[in-house]
């Protein structure tokens, strides 16, 4: 594996744009954890007309619910939940200005689309991995819908953040091309 | 008649949920060590690195080496001979999981309704319970925490008896093909072959309780885990981002069908393979 790439917040689609599958990154800078519910609160405030609790550009979203912070730590553990299930969510999200994604697993064509469109880089962290990944996360605050517990929309101030570009902004997908490759199934 | 106080229940059950949050078995942590030496993809060589560090700072530090700490899955066995005093059985149980998610800094990932009104019950309860009563008068209680990534890409398929050995290995190749990355890989397969459609669930739970790289005692089901290894780690799935460390065991499960069934259910586990017994 490469040096990784050290990348900073506010994410813009120029930082985007420098991208590429396979790319190890660290991330330092605030990145905001969101997961099912509050994809699902923040949608309908839209559709409903009304303002979002953040400005989503040049933002990058984590979908994560963490675990309770043990007294003293400013997190618990905090890897990534499954991407996909935000499928349904994310074209609209994405037009509110976000550039970065992290999580884990497959998106349908529908979001790489709306990432090419919108100059968006997808990031995987590796799943499972919570305790690792927590020792990059400084502080966590909670901005909105704090009744859902774990699933409420927070604020992560991180420093040098393990990720990997998975799909990049012009849509190429690093899932698919070492799936390929390491194939040697046949039949099935 | 021997007694058993509730409370002892209670005690035993909170400890468990926090040692199977922190500690990764030590049989998934050799098969990890195992797949890393042959692991072809220098991405998946990393993230079973990562994966492996993570486990370690898990167990020294007592942190949930994942965050979703799952939702908890008790078999009973109780003892007919045994008596329960102090309070309820499954009202002890959850009471246990509430403790060891509270105290244990656990996440709590249970809504109490699923599809109106999602609403956390703010102490992962209750718990999936099944209880058989068995001979003697103990106690024994095996909880399996299981996240939400990898048990949302399990499947169950009504298969019928043509369909046979070749139509078991498509049923699960189909599941874990469909499956690919997201359940978090290397993953840890939990097969029931039999029973009814319920039944043959329930049975690829229990096949998840069951160590990494045991076997089935029957050879033919054994056989059958081991060919089911080797196909499932041909799909280049690897350790999530692609390579030929997918899967990290099989474990078959089998009981009596109907002449006219042969339901397979797969469970896949993600490689927090998290179980714990104890008998009391």
């Amino acid at each position: 594996m490469a040096e990784p790439i050290r990348i900073h917040t506010p994410f813009t689609a120029e930082d985007s744009k420098k991208l590429h599958i396979g790319d190890s990154v660290l991330i330092t800078g605030e990145i905001y954890a969101a997961r099912d519910a509050a994809h699902k609160k923040m949608t309908e405030a839209l559709a409903a007309g009304e303002k979002l609790p953040i400005d989503w550009h040049d933002k990058m979203v984590y979908y994560l619910g963490p675990t309770p912070a043990k007294p003293g730590d400013p997190i618990g553990s905090c890897g990534p939940t499954t991407s996909g299930r935000m499928d349904a969510y994310t074209p609209t999200m994405l037009d509110q200005g976000i550039k970065g994604m992290i999580g884990k697993g497959s998106r349908t064509q529908a979001v790489v689309d709306s990432m090419k469109k919108n100059g968006v880089t997808y990031f995987a962290a590796v799943g499972g991995a919570a305790a690792y990944i927590a020792k990059s996360v400084k502080k966590y605050e909670v901005i909105a819908y704090p009744e859902l517990g774990p699933e409420a929309l927070a604020k992560l101030t991180v420093e040098d953040f393990p990720a990997i570009v998975v799909i990049d902004c012009e849509g190429n997908n690093l899932y698919d091309i070492n799936q390929k490759k390491y194939r040697t199934l046949k039949g099935y | 008649m021997r007694e058993l106080d509730a409370k002892t229940i209670t005690e035993n059950v909170a400890e468990m949920c926090k040692e199977a949050a922190y500690y990764l078995p030590e049989d998934v942590v050799a098969a990890l060590k195992k797949g890393r030496e042959t692991e072809k993809s220098p991405a998946g060589q990393a993230v079973l690195d990562q994966i492996l560090k993570n486990a370690e700072i898990a167990k020294t530090e007592d942190r949930p080496y994942c965050q979703d700490t799952g939702m908890v899955i008790v078999f009973l066995e109780v003892g007919q001979d045994l008596h329960i005093t102090g309070g309820d059985l499954n009202d002890a149980v959850n009471a246990g999981i509430a403790k060891g998610y509270v105290d244990g800094y656990l996440r709590k990932s249970v809504v109490g309704e699923p599809l109106f009104n999602r609403v956390n019950t703010k102490d992962n309860t209750p718990g999936v319970i099944y209880t058989k009563i068995v001979p003697g008068d103990q106690l024994k209680i095996t909880i399996e925490p299981k996240g939400a990534g990898s048990e949302n890409k399990g499947g169950v398929r009504m298969l019928v008896p043509a369909d046979g050995v070749e139509g078991v290995k498509k049923a699960v190749m189909d599941i874990v093909l469909h499956a690919s990355m997201n359940p978090c890989p290397p993953t840890v397969l939990g097969i029931g072959i039999g029973g009814n459609m319920d039944r043959a669930c329930v049975m690829s739970k229990i096949a998840l309780t069951r160590a990494v790289g045991s076997h089935n005692p029957d050879p033919r089901y054994a056989k059958l885990e081991d060919e089911l290894l080797e196909l499932v780690n041909q799909t280049g799935i690897g350790p999530q981002l692609g390579g030929t460390t997918t899967c990290l065991g099989v474990n078959i499960e089998w009981g009596p069908t109907h002449i006219a069934m042969l339901p397979v259910a797969v469970t896949i586990c993600c490689h927090a393979m998290r179980h714990k017994t104890r008998t009391l």
